[in-house]
């Protein structure tokens, strides 16, 4: 093929790309959108191997297989509760590509003795410190998120010293290559090494209940580690592409932070830090009281206005469609249904949307924070379901609590409240919820299913 | 790459507000899958990785390259196939 053909149908790629992510902006078009940038990057990887001058087809046909059947199968397998987790570790398999690809380009100029021109130098160097960072930072963020680690701030004495020795070591080092007319090995690898070291500081003292945030912002390095390949090998499509994918990654962090009310530099340099430890409130002295799911199921049946505040304990019992069938039977008894959907409602910002989705929720139904407050006083009952945070009244009026600013649904507002919950455990972020002392608050302990399937069952026979 | 460096920055940085004015009006509802569906087209760097493998460069084009087809394949498929399965879950009231 021709390079000024293959140059057009890149274009068409890049063209593809942004009509596909615009679409993807309504719920409508936004399936279409998807396959439209699919089509985009399949046009993109049938036009890369009709270039270039194939020496070893057999390796890339096993490669392309494989690497296909794993995400194929991955994308079938997950649960929509691992989603967050899925799209970390996707994120850092795209970093590590980058990454390697980056090194691939170093390591032939090595080979063959070449001197590496200054730009392509540059861009070796930044795709080699950002695909690093955006691999380990994207696997500690999927094991903090799947709980193989632990979802608390790790951190230890001049963690951030470190970091930012590590970092300008990193820089010092690949500017040194830069300028070095022969490349050589050991700073090299070297740069690597820092490069996943960082990653994983970087993420490690953030909490679990800030992950959502660390996602958005490793989607756009892996953007912009793509686009820095783009410029190792000079190909278009791939800066393109990549700088879309930085901007979004970017745009999405900034929405999350101001969801939760902190500056990006709050979440990624500390504040949950190590501060929680006598922070909040102390639960001691203080009763809740306890409903049975008779009590419980007549209080609904008799609502005429209900919102649900579903959080990620729903899904993690997977009982979506347990609260449908509840709010189906409230809804026929003349009852209206509303949910109410913190912007980081489940672990990442539209989550719970998708889980209610899944379950045949309309989403019309589903009503954002600042849509949702003002109705919170007209509600007879507020159901929570596996929610914490997100209702913590100390957002509001407790200046001493680690999460104090952070939007939250005034669930406290409503006529009444009665929360779901497996025990009397603190949330994600690990702190105390006033809410549940409230006497209008009626605490209904056990699994989100269970409970739920028994409130529908004990509705049914009212 | 020769020469072509600062046409690569006009690009990068006119694709970089491009992608900040087509974000900015998604509704909260499909944050998640936007945020997987543009995980998906970063895997773009396919195209780099497939370079490198079919570079013929001896063991550097089957470690590094393979290494990297089969870790950007999977960005790109996994990343497309999920967000179309969390898509075709939404949809609008049903008809009663």
């Amino acid at each position: 093929m021709p390079a000024g053909l293959a140059e057009l149908l890149y274009l068409v790629a890049s063209a593809l790309f942004v009509v596909g992510l615009k679409w993807l902006g309504s719920p409508d078009t936004a399936r279409n959108g998807n396959r439209l940038s699919g089509a985009g990057m399949l046009l993109a990887v049938v036009v890369t191997l009709l270039t270039m001058e194939i020496v070893t087809p057999l390796w890339i046909v096993v490669g392309l297989v494989v690497g296909s059947g794993l995400g194929y199968w991955a994308a079938r397998t997950v649960p929509m509760t691992g989603m967050p987790q899925m799209v970390a570790l996707l994120n850092g398999f795209g970093g590590l590509a980058s990454l390697f690809v980056g090194a691939a380009e170093f390591l032939r100029y090595e080979l063959r003795g070449e001197t590496i021109p200054t730009e392509t130098g540059i861009t070796i160097q930044l795709t080699l410190l950002v695909g690093g960072i955006t691999f380990t930072g994207s696997v500690i963020a999927w094991a903090k998120l799947q709980e193989v680690m632990t979802g608390r701030p790790v951190v230890f004495p001049g963690i951030r010293l470190l970091t930012l020795a590590g970092l300008l070591a990193a820089l010092g080092l690949g500017a040194y290559q830069v300028v070095t007319p022969e490349a050589f090995l050991a700073p090299f690898y070297v740069v690597i090494a820092i490069a996943l070291v960082l990653g994983v500081l970087l993420v490690i003292p953030i909490g679990g209940a800030d992950m959502p945030v660390v996602i958005a912002l490793l989607n756009s390095y892996s953007g912009i580690a793509a686009a820095m390949s783009g410029f190792v090998i000079g190909n278009q499509v791939l800066i393109v592409a990549g700088a879309l994918v930085g901007s979004s990654g970017v745009i999405l962090t900034r929405i999350m932070c101001k969801a939760m009310n902190r500056s990006l530099w709050n979440v990624v340099f500390g504040a949950f830090g190590g501060a929680v430890a006598g922070s909040g409130k102390s639960a001691e002295g203080l009763t809740v009281r306890q409903v049975g799911a008779e009590d419980a199921a007549v209080q609904l049946a008799y609502a005429r206005f209900v919102i649900v505040v579903p959080g990620y304990g729903l899904a993690v019992a997977q009982a979506q469609h347990q609260v449908r069938e509840l709010a189906d039977l409230i809804e026929k008894r003349g009852g209206e249904v509303k949910y109410a959907i913190h912007p980081v409602a489940g672990r990442m910002p539209g989550h719970m949307n998708v889980l209610l989705a899944e379950a045949n929720v309309p989403y019309e139904k589903l009503v954002e924070m600042a849509d949702i407050n003002p109705e919170f006083p007209r509600a007879d009952v507020v159901l929570v379901v596996g929610a914490n945070d997100v209702v913590n009244p100390a957002a509001r009026n407790d200046p001493g609590s680690p999460i104090y600013g952070m939007p939250i649904l005034d669930a406290d507002h409503a006529q009444s409240v009665i929360v779901m919950k497996r025990s009397m455990n603190t949330g994600f972020a690990g702190i105390e919820n006033e809410l549940f002392y409230l006497p209008k608050t009626a605490m209904l302990f056990g699994d989100a299913k269970a409970s739920l399937s028994k409130l529908v069952t004990e509705m049914k026979a009212l | 790459m020769t020469g072509g460096i600062i046409e690569g920055i006009v690009i990068f940085t006119l694709a970089t507000f491009l992608g900040v004015e087509l974000i900015n009006r998604v509704p909260p509802t499909l944050h998640t899958p936007l945020m997987s569906g543009s995980n998906a087209i970063s895997g773009i760097t396919i195209v780099g990785a497939l370079v490198v493998a079919g570079g013929g460069f001896g063991w550097i084009s089957v470690v590094f390259g393979v290494g990297a087809v089969i870790l950007a394949m999977m960005n790109v498929v996994g990343g497309y196939a999920v967000t179309d399965r969390m898509l075709q879950m939404f949809r609008r009231t049903e008809k009663r």
